[in-house]
């Protein structure tokens, strides 16, 4: 009866054998092609660098400046602004700039990357359902495998560093903007489309006409997602050498450091309010046409 | 131009292989025992329909009869499962996809049963939207709008969001988006049933003022009989996707064709539809003292209150040229009033 309280496992050897030669194709492939996907993902990395020298080296009154000037013009809301210039002032007075300055940068790099790549993958699987059911497991394993796992193969490609840490950040937050641009357009109004069909609209007209202005505010919600699950990963994309609020936390945990690890994480938190507040209000000013 | 848009042998049905349930319908199984064997619904039955150019077409059935089906299929936002559509000569099943875009876009319009106005655009920018997918200049689109802004009523409301204006202000915006591409085949689909009645009459008497002046080709859609009478020129009447009596609405109310169209038209006012000439005693040699002469046009209601003033209880019918086509007993005239008690075949 032993096969019945012992699972029929694979024997050790032939198990260890398995993983060797996985490890071993991964590792030979990473090494014949690894300098070339590095090569390829280098004006991406010159991009991000460029982004983050400008938000280091922009004298702190003027960025402060520029950060409120945008959260006005996408806001509009006094008590934003009130309070996004307190917290950076607080940030500012804690020693926490520079840090919040690299780690802005590379939330927006991510979110910028996030809507060129998922709002067309959202508008295909919205167009087909073959599209849809091919691309909706491969979201369900973006946001469900624990991020360690694939930080190994983006390591072992691409080395340490800050574009290793945008991909993992990336793969992370890119979800919800795909799914939410999917379900906006889908859910546009069958008789709206319908009209626009019966008038002789081609495919484009109605889609940039009428789909992507009707789903923008499904597709801005998720961009707020987007944003703040990208800010969720700072800490975790810290670990493979991503500058910024992570690695004080990192710092504060391996060395139990309350106050540091406080202060850097509530940083985080005041970034991930700033940034929903205000995605928050674009989405709403978006849907104007629906109030009185 | 008797023949404007002719429907010859079409059929839609719903559902997977509908080719072997094509053939069933063709021998003459039923929407039931269709969808009991094969899993398919039958939208349309063999539609035979002739539609005159410059009138409005009603046609008429109960949800499910299969209406919106067939006025979809005119300008194919429902393709067939077999038979032949021509407009104007134009076989329409066979324009292939960017002529099928400029058919739409020049030759007809829709106007929906819920309104679907774009909600994130202005009422101006509704308006246009048939002359702006055809790529014209914003001046000259801008121009035409606002004629038919105009002409719906609804002036100085170019900048609001269709959501601020009530549902009769709505359906104005949906006629002038319509018409303003000039498209010769205007589409309706139930285009007043989400209105409530006075505003709905008040719209019938917009459409009929409208027509009046543009002469377009209307295939109106309705399951309101009393909408059919007053705006139709001629009703189709539909049931289980199939014609069941295409006529004058005269003739519907008269000599309804079996129970199903005689049940539609039961509870109708027959005194204030029926007109004059559709029941007078054709004659011309009537000595016409002291008796009041009618308008052929008149209702039964009208006639009934001239006939009561006369002495003689009948009532003469002239023509629009004023020579006497007939007379009116008032026997006559209460038996036209009358529901007919004549045996009728029974509906399968």
């Amino acid at each position: 009866m032993e096969w019945l309280t012992k699972f029929p496992e694979m024997d050790r050897s032939g198990l260890r054998e398995f993983k060797k030669t996985v490890d071993n194709a991964f590792t030979s492939f990473s090494r014949n092609y690894g300098e070339g996907i590095e090569n390829f993902f280098d004006p991406l990395l010159s991009f991000l660098v460029a982004f983050e020298k400008l938000f280091l080296n922009t004298p702190w009154p003027i960025t402060i400046f520029a950060i409120l000037l945008i959260c006005w013009l996408a806001s509009r809301s006094i008590i934003i602004i009130a309070g996004t210039f307190l917290s950076f002032l607080l940030i500012g007075y804690f020693g926490m700039w520079e840090d919040t300055m690299s780690t802005l940068a590379i939330i927006l790099v991510a979110t910028l990357l996030c809507i060129c790549i998922g709002i067309p993958i959202g508008i295909a699987m919205a167009r087909s359902n073959k599209v849809q059911a091919l691309i909706l497991p491969i979201l369900d394993v973006m946001q469900t495998i624990p991020s360690f796992v694939y930080l190994i193969p983006v390591v072992m490609l691409l080395g340490i560093g800050k574009v290793p840490g945008l991909i993992a950040v990336c793969i992370y937050a890119i979800p919800p903007i795909v799914r939410l641009t999917n379900l906006g357009i889908r859910l546009v109004d069958k008789d709206v489309l319908e009209a626009a069909e019966s008038f002789g609209a081609n495919y484009w007209q109605k889609l940039f006409g009428i789909q992507i202005p009707l789903a923008l505010p499904t597709i801005f919600a998720g961009v707020n997602q987007t944003i703040m699950m990208a800010l969720a990963m700072v800490v975790i994309a810290s670990m493979i050498g991503v500058q910024g609020l992570g690695l004080p936390v990192l710092r504060a945990i391996s060395n139990q450091y309350l106050a540091l690890g406080l202060m850097n994480g509530l940083a985080i938190v005041v970034l991930a309010i700033i940034f929903d507040r205000v995605t928050q209000r674009i989405g709403k000013r978006m849907q104007r046409y629906k109030s009185d | 131009m008797n023949n404007f848009i002719k429907i010859k042998n079409l059929y839609k049905i719903f559902g997977n292989n509908t080719t072997e349930a094509l053939n069933l319908v063709k021998t003459g199984l039923s929407k039931e025992k269709l969808l009991e064997k094969t899993n398919c619904v039958l939208g349309l039955n063999n539609i035979n329909l002739n539609i005159p150019k410059g009138k409005i077409h009603v046609i008429m059935g109960l949800s499910g009869s299969g209406k919106s089906t067939l006025i979809r299929h005119l300008n194919r936002l429902i393709e067939p499962t077999f038979g032949e559509i021509t407009i104007d000569g134009v076989n329409v099943l066979e324009l292939n996809n960017k002529d099928l875009l400029e058919y739409r876009q020049k030759n007809m319009s829709m106007v929906f049963q819920k309104f679907a106005l774009f909600p994130h655009k202005t009422i101006l920018e509704n308006i246009s939207y048939g002359l702006m997918v055809q790529n014209i200049s914003e001046q000259i689109y801008k121009e035409k709008s606002q004629f038919w802004l105009k002409r719906v009523g609804l002036e100085g409301y170019d900048n609001y969001y269709p959501n601020q204006l009530s549902g009769g202000m709505q359906q104005r915006v949906g006629l002038a988006r319509a018409l303003a591409t000039d498209a010769e085949i205007l589409l309706m689909d139930e285009a007043f049933s989400a209105l409530d009645p006075l505003i709905r009459a008040e719209m019938q008497d917009v459409l009929i003022d409208l027509q009046l002046e543009l002469k377009k080709t209307i295939v109106f859609i309705t399951h309101d009989l009393d909408e059919a009478l007053k705006i139709g020129e001629r009703i189709s009447i539909l049931r289980d996707g199939f014609v069941v009596q295409d006529d004058n609405p005269q003739n519907i109310i008269l000599n309804p064709s079996d129970d199903y169209v005689s049940d539609f038209i039961k509870d109708i006012n027959r005194s204030r539809v029926i007109k004059a000439k559709s029941i007078m005693t054709k004659s011309v040699s009537i000595s016409k003292e002291n008796v009041p002469i009618i308008d052929s046009e008149m209702v039964l209601e009208e006639v009934l209150q001239e006939i009561t003033k006369t002495k003689n209880y009948f009532v003469l019918v002239k023509d629009k040229k004023d020579k006497i086509i007939g007379r009116i007993t008032l026997n006559e005239l209460l038996t036209g009033i009358q529901r007919p008690r004549k045996e009728i075949k029974k509906y399968a």
